[in-house]
């Protein structure tokens, strides 16, 4: 479950985000879209945390994994600093994904990304599709200069993007673009920041469909309860899932988000 | 003999390491990467009377060299540790630390007596320096007089030895290791997280839903050394050390302030193979020192 993965390819691919592509064993254990990985960003004490970051691809013949994060922290920065060639202590992959079974063949799914919750939706719709699923992409980020993987997802599926500045796609946020289209399907998968799973849980409250959540992370693993999020069909406010292990995805309508 | 193997009150262990408790849950998460038996001990999640349910998120945040937490305690309460989470545990050799929290006086004795008589708890660490909980926790662990009168309740009705978890957070670590002492308790675990807060640059606020938290890590290293460097010349009675430990050279620093057994905690949540890497480690290094047995080297900074 832990590796020193190898960097084979490094590169920005929009403002502040960055595409890593790495090599080793582990990967071959990485099949379910929506896990994680747990990165040591840097050898040494500082920082000392590992850094949860969802798988966006996988390619089991060459052994390769794919991120794509943002250099936001300190820690990702560093992450972004490193060099192909070297090696990455990588620990996973990590929590519960998408279900991908949930939707049959001949049905269609959509795929709601915002911001740096878009990666994981890659590999999901690529698992989708390959089941014979019709996926529809509705992608939201801040402007055109914060856009990724368009072409991508396009080859896969119907593709909408939403910026907040109107700069490209429809002016606003992903859930308006699901109105404006008034489009139709029979699942929803979406990871974003939680006002958009928000905005998402309150629209479809009924349909089937699966969230992604984010939370500051201890281990990774289910065992330091830093992630934990309560139950929604909780009466006595008792009951919690940890996000790290038992999710990061949940059925909508499952955890207060 | 095992040149690793250690014994302490209650406790007889393969080597001197063990997770410490509130990062290690109730070992199962760990137990999906290596054989727990090859742990000396396990010091488990603190147990309380009822149910606790935790702090809101966040509750953690990254510091230079360390992490400040504020989960509060998170556990499904003594009763169902017992029902659920120890007997799991009897399937592996090891010996298991209950840590016991409380609010009040009355809480403390009541999960001391109820978990002290689980077949495979060996001990108990009584939690008088948890910095995350509103009521109990550190008040007990800063008046030396109180955590006394607590250590004596709570021995008079555990069935087994019992540690106290002191807290870093106090003007002077002699006076509260030797009024538990005092008071008769078989042992110490040094030290507890150090109450620390950080601020989000960009939202202005704590990045900590409870505001402050415990410090934990390699950044508070050398307040444990030097607390453990202290305390052990003062007391009789053994200390479990911990705070900041990473390898196996740390281990052997916490040894040579005084310690006789110790816990890693934060490392675990960085590296999960942390513990028995340094299992592995550490004979290597009582070659490089030229002794025969770990325990020679407990208080070598200062016996002569």
């Amino acid at each position: 479950m832990k590796d020193h993965l190898t960097i084979v390819h490094n590169e920005t691919i929009a403002k502040d985000i960055y595409e890593i592509v790495l090599e080793g064993e582990l990967v071959s254990n990485m099949t379910e879209p929506g896990q994680f990985v747990h990165i040591k960003v840097a050898d040494g004490i500082d920082p000392l945390l590992r850094r949860p970051i969802s798988i966006c691809n996988v390619d089991h013949q060459k052994n390769q994994l794919t991120i794509v994060f943002r250099a936001d922290g300190r820690g990702t920065r560093l992450l972004s600093q490193r060099r192909e060639g070297e090696l990455i202590d990588t620990l996973g992959p990590l929590g519960s994904g998408f279900p991908i079974a949930a939707t049959e063949s001949g049905q269609v799914a959509i795929l709601v990304g915002g911001g740096i919750g878009v990666p994981p939706l890659y590999y999901l719709s690529k698992q989708l599709t390959a089941r014979g699923v019709k996926v529809i992409h509705v992608l939201g980020f801040a402007s055109s200069a914060d856009v990724f993987y368009e072409e991508e997802f396009a080859r896969l599926g119907e593709t909408y993007i939403a910026t907040v500045d109107g700069s490209q796609g429809t002016k606003g946020f992903v859930t308006d673009v699901v109105a404006e289209r008034e489009l139709d399907f029979d699942t929803l998968y979406a990871c974003g920041p939680n006002p958009m799973l928000k905005a998402l849980e309150a629209n479809y409250k009924d349909v089937h469909g699966y969230l992604s959540l984010e939370e500051r992370m201890g281990c990774g693993i289910g065992a330091c309860f830093a992630c934990v999020c309560h139950l929604q069909d909780d009466p006595t406010g008792t009951s919690y899932k940890k996000i790290c292990s038992d999710g990061p995805v949940f059925p909508i309508g499952e955890v207060i988000l | 003999m095992s040149r690793l193997a250690v014994q302490l009150p209650g406790l007889s262990m393969k080597n001197p390491i063990m997770p410490a408790s509130g990062c290690f849950g109730f070992g199962k998460e760990y137990a999906k990467f290596y054989d727990l038996s090859t742990l000396g001990a396990i010091a488990i999640k603190a147990a309380t009377l009822e149910p606790r349910y935790g702090n809101p998120t966040p509750r953690v945040a990254e510091t230079s060299a360390g992490m400040l937490n504020a989960i509060g305690l998170q556990n499904p309460g003594v009763e169902k540790i017992i029902d659920e989470e120890l007997p799991w545990l009897e399937t592996y050799d090891v010996p298991i630390i209950a840590n016991v929290a409380g609010s009040e006086m009355e809480d403390y004795i009541e999960v001391a007596e109820k978990i002290s008589k689980a077949n495979n708890v060996h001990a108990l660490e009584l939690n008088i320096s948890c910095p995350n909980v509103k009521k109990g926790g550190i008040a007990f662990g800063t008046i030396p007089d109180v955590a006394a009168e607590l250590t004596k309740e709570v021995k008079a009705v555990s069935s087994v030895p019992v540690y106290v978890k002191l807290s870093p957070n106090v003007a002077d670590i002699v006076a509260m290791a030797k009024a538990v002492e005092a008071a008769g308790a078989d042992g110490l675990s040094m030290v507890n997280t150090l109450l620390g807060m950080r601020i989000d640059l960009k939202t202005k606020k704590p990045i900590l839903a409870n505001q402050a938290g415990g410090l934990s890590g390699p950044a508070i290293k050398p307040v444990a050394i030097r607390m453990i460097h202290q305390v052990s010349q003062e007391v009789s009675i053994p200390i479990i050390g911990m705070g900041g430990i990473q390898s196996a050279e740390d281990v052997i620093e916490f040894f040579l302030a005084g310690a006789s057994a110790v816990a890693v905690g934060t490392a675990n949540f960085v590296d999960p193979y942390v513990c028995p890497t340094i299992i592995e480690e550490l004979p290597q290094w009582l070659d490089e020192l030229n002794v025969d047995h770990i325990s020679e080297l407990t208080g070598g900074s200062w016996r002569s």
